[in-house]
């Protein structure tokens, strides 16, 4: 038979069988036996993660009172193929919207580009966050519409019209804060400002997971394991803010029309009772949709009321700075209690005058600061600076002098609960090498009084009168009083002692009880308890602002208290008057009719300010 | 009468049960492996006839009683009625362009009754087979002659027509496994080597189209497609011709002449070496051509006209593939590589490789497989269910596969070179080369190898038309082969 010759090609045949599923074979080897690649890929694919959100903790104030809770939104969902027979008319007419709106909108949800998870088989968001009214009427017809669904979420509402900087708000996260943490997808919520911000992991909770099963489609089709992988959620621990909502409110009150901050603080445990920063918002502004274009309108306000100014601003902290000056010169042994300077209207020396009002001449430390005299505490600095004995130059008095300032919680974040501290200012001989070459002390002796380069934040400038209420300590300020569930951070309960010793304080408390005895700050004076305090008015291009820090009662206090009023003028013209309210309401727990209606018309005395952008 | 009866008892001896055994194996674990593409979780009843595993067990148990009908007809009767029943399927393949309802495209399917359909296409290749068979068992038939190899051929491209008419191209394409019996029978190998050259010079030159050898103007696609081309030309030479000194004096000139040119380009004046080595070429088949005329031997001529062929061939098929329909373009950029494109045509491929690359070593075990069950891969229980095998089974298990059919394929190889007549034989090689054609381009396709070609895996893929259709191609065989120890009457 002729095929006989060719029988060898029954070999080329099994041959070419075998090369094929060998090469098959390493082939699937490839594909199988190299890494978890393919793996973690058929993962994404079949199973989706159906996050279920926790909560969001809720906020009171120091009383109880609630401030900020969720409220249940609804979105309109939509499932495409589902969509059939529908009125359009009566559906864009249920929720208010145009039959324009109504094409854009289902065009923009198909577009792939513009939505790229979209799938005709599973929910797409349609209209986010519309309110239980709609949600109530869209409810009865639902039935008609078919494919439309609702999606229940919480919203964060406000129970107060006040707070705003200290609540912050909520908002979905930006890319930037998805790529930077793990715990968020892009949709999640997130504090964006204020507490929310600053206690973001505590509110949030933790997001629960139920594993499902997806199909190609998109259609899910039943939980993995039987669920055993699922995790429900945590929910938030709620805030107790250490924050008294009616001080606050009086606060916001009174700086109506004003700008600048009041902070209050507890003594004894460092606890933030009222952070007014004015101009202020209604919290309202930031709930649910309307949020973004309410933003976009407030950071175009020249007036700035997104800043939270007694925290962020930073100010010439003007006569309220005397009281460190005096305790600095005490314990560094320059002054004693009766050492006293002359004053001719002004500090007069070698051409050199910052002028003073009049009172009597010379004086010795207490009434020195009871009158606020520029006079005792520039030579107080001149001596400092220009004593030879006990630093070799200029600079190590300038160091010393910083260290002191330091202490008192000056030139450093404080480390409040709240983000968006500033620093201030309080320079050092480093700086004025640099700035000014070869200087001397009367070159910089503006910082004695408050003015030049230094410059505080109302809260610092509250913080020196809780230091001094408390006779040489402060407990770092903090906002939040404790966490349900939780602990507030050690940071917060930390003692820190100044370098000057507790007699000294004595005698700087003495010195502001007689400024509001018979000094500056005498309409701040009250039969009720007894009051300590010290004026400021700070030079600046335009008006002085108007300061005032103070603590009461003396000898056990309650509340020690900055109030600072931009372009207000003399410290007694507003801030007097108005910590003088301020503490009445918070030690009393209400006003007496005659302050109430002082109170009121405080609340009506508004500043122009002009449109200058600031 | 007699020598019937005693036929019969030695028909049973001689069934070769090794292929049986084979088969068996494949069918039972193509259950398996359907049951778990078609799992579905709403209804996990694996042998109700509401699911397709469930179908599938009816499909394979109607195959074994097909398979023992097959077992009494005697071979005597395909040896009468070959041509009949390959006019017959001609005549259902052509009928049923007309009267098929469209699906999916395709007009292949003939409803039988209001829930089955069957598709001839599937049943026509034992009928191509037996006529095959029939043909080059008459008396003087040589595969050497141009008209009996023509007929043979004709028998083969005739129902390929029929089938692209009924817009099935990928089973059409099957019926090229009918070469590798030709081959086997006596056809020369170059024929299937110039095949092998083609699908060589059309990939490498699309897939490499684009890229250029670094700082140079020449495409690589180009480059070395001519290259081939030359290499191919002068080896042949070599093997056909035995002419030393030509192979000599070819290899100093195409090598030289394109090295030279490259230094040239690289260090005087940069262009397109392609035109030079394209020179060479035609050059070359000069060159062969004058050595034809010179020793009136044919093979030069055959050689230049490969060599010119090659070249042709290469233009041709780019200046088409920049016709090409855009999604027909995208397919084939898709195949060799040069487009990711994971929606779309790459869309199939990157889920089986996904489906498949998940199973790992020993794979998610039997229904544990997510990929297939949810969908991802399309056509997961037919054309796709080697994906469900490499999920579910793992390397081992899917490797497994592959080695039960090469033993298979081996087995048959076997079995076809025992037969005493020639009918056995080609119908035997018949039957293999489309077992191997079928393996070769429905696994090749879903580990991403070979071209996206609907043709299901035999005895895998779920359907009955396949299943039958692959049943009585080989049991027919196999009743051949029980015949072998009779002497003819």
């Amino acid at each position: 038979m002729k095929s006989h010759f060719y029988e060898y090609r029954k070999f080329v045949l099994a041959g070419i069988a075998l090369v094929i599923v060998l090469c098959y074979i390493v082939r699937l080897a490839f594909l199988q036996l190299s890494d978890g690649e393919y793996k973690t890929r058929a993962d994404d694919n079949a199973f989706f993660n159906n996050v279920i959100f926790p909560a969001r903790g809720v906020i009171y104030d120091r009383n109880g009172e609630l401030l900020v809770f969720n409220q249940p939104a609804y979105d309109i969902m939509v499932i495409m193929r589902e969509v059939h027979n529908l009125d359009t008319l009566d559906f864009c007419k249920t929720i208010g919207i145009t039959r324009d709106f109504f094409d854009k909108r289902m065009a923009t949800i198909k577009n792939i580009d513009k939505n790229p998870g979209y799938s005709t088989y599973t929910p797409q968001l349609f209209m986010p966050q519309i309110s239980a009214e709609e949600y109530g009427v869209f409810q009865e017809k639902l039935f008609r519409f078919h494919g439309f669904y609702i999606r229940e979420r919480t919203i964060r509402r406000y129970a107060t019209d006040h707070c705003a900087h200290i609540l912050g708000d909520v908002a979905e996260v930006s890319q930037k804060e998805v790529d930077n943490d793990d715990y968020y997808s892009p949709g999640d919520y997130i504090g964006k400002q204020g507490v929310e911000r600053s206690y973001e992991p505590e509110l949030r909770g933790i997001k629960g997971v139920q594993i499902l099963l997806r199909d190609a489609r998109g259609r899910i089709q039943g939980h993995y394991r039987n669920g055993a992988l699922d995790r429900k959620p945590v929910p938030g621990k709620n805030l107790t803010l250490s924050i008294d909502a009616k001080l606050q409110a009086l606060g916001e009150r009174l700086m109506e029309g004003k700008m600048g901050a009041i902070v209050a603080i507890e003594p004894k445990t460092g606890e933030i009772l009222c952070m007014v920063s004015s101009p202020s918002y209604d919290p309202h502004r930031m709930e649910g949709k309307q949020r973004g274009e309410q933003m976009l309108e407030m950071q175009r306000d020249p007036m700035k009321p997104m800043l939270n100014r007694a925290i962020s601003g930073t100010y010439p902290p003007g006569s309220t700075f005397k009281t460190s000056q005096g305790l600095t010169f005490l314990q560094e042994g320059i002054i004693t209690p009766s050492t006293a300077f002359p004053c001719y209207r002004g500090f007069v020396t070698k051409g050199m005058r910052v002028g003073c009002h009049g009172h009597g001449s010379p004086l010795p430390l207490i009434p020195a600061i009871a009158t606020s005299c520029n006079g005792y505490f520039c030579w107080g600095l001149y001596h400092m600076l220009n004593n030879r004995k006990q630093y070799k130059n200029i600079q190590e008095a300038m160091t010393t002098w910083k260290d002191y300032m330091v202490s008192m919680g000056f030139g450093y974040r404080l480390g409040v609960d709240l983000p968006g501290e500033a620093r201030g200012m309080i320079p050092n001989a480093d700086y004025y090498d640099r700035r000014l070459g070869q200087w001397n002390a009367l070159g910089v002796i503006s910082i004695a009084i408050g003015q030049g380069e230094v410059t505080l934040t109302p809260l610092q400038i509250a913080n020196l009168g809780a230091t001094i209420a408390n006779r040489g300590y402060y407990i770092t300020p903090h906002i939040v009083k404790a966490i349900e569930g939780g602990h507030i951070a050690d940071s917060l309960k930390v003692k820190h002692e100044t370098k000057v010793e507790k007699k000294y304080y004595d005698m700087v408390a003495e010195g502001m009880r007689k400024a509001v005895l018979g000094g500056t700050c005498r309409s701040a004076n009250t039969s009720m308890y007894e009051v300590c305090g010290k004026t400021g008015t700070a030079q600046n291009r335009g008006k002085d602002h108007s300061a005032f820090m103070g603590f009461a009662p003396k000898d056990d206090p309650k509340i020690a208290i900055a109030v600072y009023v931009e372009n207000g003028g003399f410290g007694a013209t507003f801030g007097v008057p108005i910590g003088a309210l301020m503490m009445e309401q918070y030690i009393n727990g209400q006003l007496s009719p005659g302050s109430e209606a002082r109170a009121a018309s405080f609340q009506s005395r508004h500043i122009d300010y002009g449109t200058r952008e600031r | 009468m007699i020598v019937q009866e005693q036929g019969s008892k030695g028909i049973f001896l001689s069934i070769d049960w090794v292929t049986i055994l084979l088969y068996v194996i494949l069918i039972v674990w193509g259950w398996f492996s359907v049951c778990g593409a078609c799992y579905d979780y709403n209804n996990p009843d694996l042998f109700s006839w509401e699911t397709n595993s469930g179908k599938q067990i009816v499909w394979a148990g109607t195959s074994l009683v097909l398979a023992a009908v097959l077992m009494l007809i005697e071979k005597r009767f395909y040896d009468t009625a070959a041509y009949v029943i390959y006019g017959a399927m001609m005549l259902l393949l052509l009928v049923t362009i007309f009267i098929a309802p469209d699906t999916k495209g395709s007009r292949s399917w003939l409803p039988i009754g209001s829930t089955m359909k069957i598709q001839p296409a599937e049943f026509a290749k034992f009928a191509v087979a037996l006529a095959l068979a029939k043909l080059m068992d008459t008396y003087g038939f040589s595969i050497r002659k141009t008209k009996d190899i023509g007929i043979a051929i004709g028998l083969i491209v005739f129902p390929m027509l029929l089938i692209i008419g009924q817009k099935e191209t990928g089973s059409a394409l099957v019926y090229f496994a009918f070469f590798l019996m030709l081959y086997r029978e006596g056809m020369t190998g170059s024929l299937l080597f110039t095949g092998f050259a083609c699908v060589v010079y059309f990939v490498v030159g699309l897939k490499f189209s684009g890229d250029h050898i670094a700082n140079m103007p020449v495409s690589i696609g180009e480059f070395t497609v001519l290259l081939l081309a030359m290499i191919f030309t002068i080896s042949m030479v070599w093997v056909y011709c035995h002419n030393t000194t030509a192979v000599k004096w070819m290899s100093i000139g195409c090598f030289g002449g394109t090295l030279l040119t490259m230094i040239f380009s690289i260090y005087v004046i940069p262009f397109n070496v392609c035109y030079v080595m394209l020179g060479l070429c035609i050059l070359m088949a000069g060159y062969i051509i004058w050595l034809a005329l010179y020793t009136r031997v044919v093979r030069y001529a055959l050689i230049a006209l490969f060599a010119i062929g090659s070249t042709a061939f290469f233009y041709i098929t780019d200046t088409l593939f920049e016709h090409l329909d855009d999604h027909q373009r995208i397919r084939i950029e898709v195949l060799l590589g040069m487009k990711e494109d994971l929606r779309g045509a790459g869309y199939n491929v990157n889920q089986a490789k996904i489906a498949i690359g998940s199973g790992g070593l020993t794979g998610k075990g039997f229904l544990n497989g997510t990929q297939t069950k949810l969908r991802y891969v399309p056509e997961q229980h037919t054309d796709f269910i080697f994906c469900t095998v490499g999920e579910e089974e793992g390397f081992i298990g899917s490797a497994g596969v592959l080695i039960v059919y090469l033993l298979f394929i081996w087995r048959l190889i076997a079995v076809a070179e025992r037969q005493t007549d020639t009918m056995g034989r080609v119908y035997g090689y018949c039957v293999l080369s489309i077992f191997l054609f079928h393996l070769f381009i429905n696994v090749g396709m879903v580990l991403g190898l070979t071209p996206v070609i609907g043709i299901p895996l035999p005895f895998f893929s779920y359907g009955g038309s396949s299943l039958w259709g692959f049943t009585l191609l080989l049991f027919i065989f196999l009743r051949m082969d029980a015949e072998r120890n009779l002497k003819r009457q």
